[in-house]
């Protein structure tokens, strides 16, 4: 550290470097630098010139709605789990949640013959309380969020298969295509827009309302400074007057939210719910939030890199199939994006704190 | 964290020695009349079995700095926790503007005008400076839904209150981690005093500094004293509080060692009681021993 200015002579110290016109370009230009989304762009550029070079197919129009579909499954949950991580915890649970609530709306309507909107809210209930029971077990016990929604992973995992099993008889839920509401639902979770003549879904949308209302939160209000200040320094946060224990349950049950309405997707796309689904997705979010420049220990990132890092995950495992290379090969290319996008970010921020 | 290096011991030296003339009884009979800002009465504090603090007096009059002195695990931290009400205190009184209080959180003592700035909690280092000078009294404008933080305002007043400190940056974006020590501990002081603190508890604000930048710190802590604040200042290095205090109390495994206004104790002394007295006498004579 070599902060050399300001501190010498207390009083009128005139700090600012004498230089006049290329000290605010260069400090543009690390500030541009240090932004943690800088990485994700980087790659996926990167990843976006390799497929368009290499596959004519990824080139088309419909491709890129096919990309940005995938890219959105992933990105939704990305969102939540971004926040999460900026306030310092992880939510192992996360990949497997979205499976719960997606059971418990199908088979709640189902079984008592209700309108679905019913197993939705019933749902909504569930996947909030289940966030909120990470939260209030992690701030109780304090002890790492791995630790908790490993535990939380392991019994959701357990029960999606055990209950859905004792209901149905079947490791699947019965489809719901034929039932009220159904079809008003779809709309809402699953629906296929067309524009200018290609198929756009709708979850696509929500994706980035999602993503660019988290910014707004995480930029631009008290909470979102305090979801920094939790996961930059707790400590401090609370010796400030930080609501800290507030801030990480809510940010457990915001997962939870993004958990039930890619459930909900999920469930009114096909009608029907595998009980075993979900298993490792739980990874892939916290990847793209990792390759969108979050940091694993907490107190750094935005929401802009995750989406960016969600349309990295929807490039590659679209572009694989558009090259027409062994799809086996996707995660391979997955591992290696992801060790790349960490070199870069590391060495961004390198740069940008160097003085 | 501060917990005695032996708890079975009995805590430290009972009759503390005190020098004649200095034992100003930190009772209702404090200087001014008024009742001091922040009084402790036989506060004590255990941790399970583990007993940090004992039968600690201290009051904390304005316009005045007291600084609280002693070694490693004598129980200086806990002591300020109290205050700040990061912990609760297991026996004694503490008082605020002459009445009993319990604080349950930092946001309470922060509500009374005590503030806290914490040796290893500062600020947020990966958060902008700005947004650690307002962290937990963000400027907001706009109704609910859509309340929003006052960016603008909030880099203004910054901005002009770290000058008022003397403390010049160039780019209020930059995270609290790039700055210097001795300007991180300014920023949390200016935020302190911006805040309405009428009690600033500074813990060991010059342990990481080099000597210019204790000095900087030195000069902040002398500035909010003559704005009239209660400042209670922790440190291990008597020359930095023989500079600035005007009470002094050593505390040595969780007890009064030594309570003594500046009158009543030269830097000489103080460093002896810091430094462990009788003890330091004690091994100075083994080590010298059987020579």
């Amino acid at each position: 550290m070599s902060g050399a200015q300001g501190q010498a002579a207390p009083p009128a110290a005139p700090a600012a470097p004498p230089a006049g016109a290329g000290a605010p370009r260069r400090r543009t230009a690390r500030r541009l630098l240090g932004r943690p989304e800088m990485g994700a762009l980087v790659g996926a550029l990167a990843v976006y010139l390799l497929f368009y070079a290499v596959a004519p197919t990824f080139r088309h129009v419909d491709s890129l709605s096919t990309v940005l579909y995938q890219s959105s499954t992933l990105g939704i949950m990305g969102v939540a789990v971004a926040l999460l991580m900026i306030g310092g915890e992880f939510d192992l649970s996360a990949g497997v949640a979205v499976t719960t609530s997606a059971l418990t709306a199908s088979m709640f309507a189902f079984q008592l013959t209700l309108n679905v909107w019913a197993g939705v809210c019933v749902a909504l209930l569930l996947s909030v309380a289940i966030g909120a029971l990470n939260g209030f077990l992690l701030v109780r016990t304090k002890l790492p969020s791995f630790l908790i929604t490993l535990a939380t992973f392991l019994m959701l995992q357990g029960l999606n298969l055990a209950v859905t099993k004792a209901i149905t008889g079947e490791v699947a839920t019965d489809s719901i295509r034929d039932m009220d509401g159904f079809d008003q639902a779809k709309k809402v979770f699953a629906a296929t827009l067309t524009i200018g003549g290609t198929h756009l879904r709708v979850t696509v949308l929500w994706w980035l309302g999602f993503a660019c209302l988290a910014t707004w939160v995480l930029l631009r209000t008290r909470y979102g400074n305090w979801v920094f200040a939790v996961g930059g320094n707790a400590e401090s946060a609370r010796a400030v007057g930080v609501p800290v224990a507030f801030v990480k349950v809510s940010l457990f049950m915001t997962v939870g939210f993004a958990a039930w309405f890619t459930g909900m997707h999920q469930l009114f796309a096909f009608n029907t719910v595998q009980s075993g689904g979900g298993v490792g997705n739980e990874l892939r979010y916290i990847a793209a939030a990792v390759i969108g420049g979050c940091l694993l220990t907490g107190g750094y990132g935005s929401v802009f890199g995750p989406v960016v890092g969600a349309f990295l995950f929807g490039m590659a495992s679209q572009g694989i199939v558009y090259a027409d290379w062994d799809p086996d090969w996707f995660m391979f290319f997955l591992g290696a994006m992801l060790l790349l996008a960490v070199l870069l970010n590391l060495w961004v921020r390198r740069q940008a704190t160097r003085r | 964290m501060t917990t005695p290096e032996n708890p079975a011991e009995p805590a430290g030296p009972k009759g503390a020695t005190t020098p004649a003339g200095a034992a100003e009884p930190a009772g209702p009979a404090a200087p001014g009349g008024a009742a001091p800002l922040v009084e402790l009465v036989g506060v004590g504090k255990t941790y399970g079995t583990i007993r940090a603090l004992d039968g600690v007096d201290l009051a904390v009059h304005p316009g005045r700095v007291s600084c609280v002195l002693g070694d490693n695990g004598a129980g200086k931290s806990t002591l300020i926790k109290i205050i700040a009400g990061v912990h609760r205190h297991t026996s004694g009184e503490l008082r605020i503007d002459g009445r009993p209080v319990r604080l349950d959180s930092p946001r309470q003592a922060l509500d009374r005008g005590i503030a806290a700035v914490h040796q290893d909690l500062a600020t947020v280092s990966l958060m902008p400076v700005w947004r650690n000078f307002f962290l937990g009294s963000e400027l907001t404008r706009g109704r609910w839904p859509f309340q929003r933080l006052d960016v603008a305002r909030m880099r203004a007043v910054a901005d002009a209150e770290l000058r008022g400190m003397g403390i010049v940056l160039d780019d209020l974006d930059q995270p609290v981690g790039s700055l210097s020590g001795g300007q991180r501990q300014s920023v949390a002081i200016a935020r302190a005093v911006y805040f309405g603190a009428r009690v600033l508890i500074l813990d060991e604000p010059t342990a990481a500094l080099g000597v210019k930048q204790s000095g900087v710190v030195l000069r902040y802590i002398a500035a909010a004293r003559d704005r009239g604040l209660g400042v209670v200042l922790i440190t291990h290095n008597p020359h930095h509080a023989h500079l600035v205090g005007d009470h002094f109390t050593v505390l040595r495994l969780g007890s009064v060692e030594l309570a003594a206004p500046r009158s009543g104790v030269t830097l000489d002394e103080l460093t002896r009681h810091m430094a462990g007295g009788a003890e330091l006498a004690q091994l100075e004579r083994e080590l010298s021993g059987p020579a």
